[in-house]
């Protein structure tokens, strides 16, 4: 099946997970990571039992965050 | 050595000092060379914690801003974020949540109102280096 990862084109195989294509895909420090799926967010503890479709487009966002102490 | 058009740091500036005493944040993005970094536009974001202490990127807003990024041809460079009541330079939970070496993390001192300093760095684990900025008309 083909998806859109960060608006980059891919064939990927049927029944892919988001905890998959994060591996797949080489996604540095992880557990900073968000993942949307057609624009939703997809729940942190969900990424293992969320299987991506044909034509699902995915971005993945770093959570970016700081303070002043 | 990153570069800041003089319109963008006045957006930056103006935005910090509009939402005091809360910490102010954004992102910026633009392209790399040789000659360094250049921002071509930054990007005003919520600070979700409404804090003067701490700030979280609103994630809708930052799915918005990298899309646009990508419309626009655009790199992401990082973010940018004020101190209304400190001095430009990380703190340690700055450090702790700086998970991209590649980045430039921003930092709009408002300590003293009457000189807004803003400083760029590169942190790495528990190292931060100024990488300094360059304000153009």
């Amino acid at each position: 099946m083909n998806i859109t990862v960060a608006g980059e084109k891919k064939e990927v195989k049927d029944g892919l997970t988001v905890a998959q294509l994060v591996i797949d895909e080489k996604v540095e420090t992880p557990e900073y990571v968000t993942v949307t799926i057609n624009d939703e967010f997809v729940e942190s503890g969900a990424f293992e039992s969320t299987v991506l479709k044909d034509g699902d487009s995915v971005e993945f966002l770093y959570f970016m965050g700081g303070g002043s102490l | 050595m990153i570069t800041l058009k003089r319109a963008d740091f006045d957006t930056i500036l103006r935005h910090a000092e509009s939402v005091l005493p809360e910490e102010a944040c954004g992102l910026i993005a633009g392209e790399i060379t040789e000659g360094g970094k250049t921002i071509k536009k930054v990007y005003i974001l919520t600070n979700i914690d409404h804090s003067n202490e701490h700030f979280s990127l609103d994630p809708k807003e930052q799915l918005a801003a990298v899309k646009d990024m990508r419309a626009n041809g655009l790199v992401p460079l990082g973010n940018w974020h004020s101190h209304p009541e400190s001095p430009s330079r990380p703190s340690e939970e700055d450090k702790r949540l700086a998970y991209d070496s590649k980045a430039s993390y921003l930092i709009l001192s408002l300590m003293d109102r009457n000189a807004p300093v803003l400083n760029s760095f590169k942190i790495t684990g528990d190292n931060a280096e100024n990488e300094g900025i360059i304000i153009t008309d």
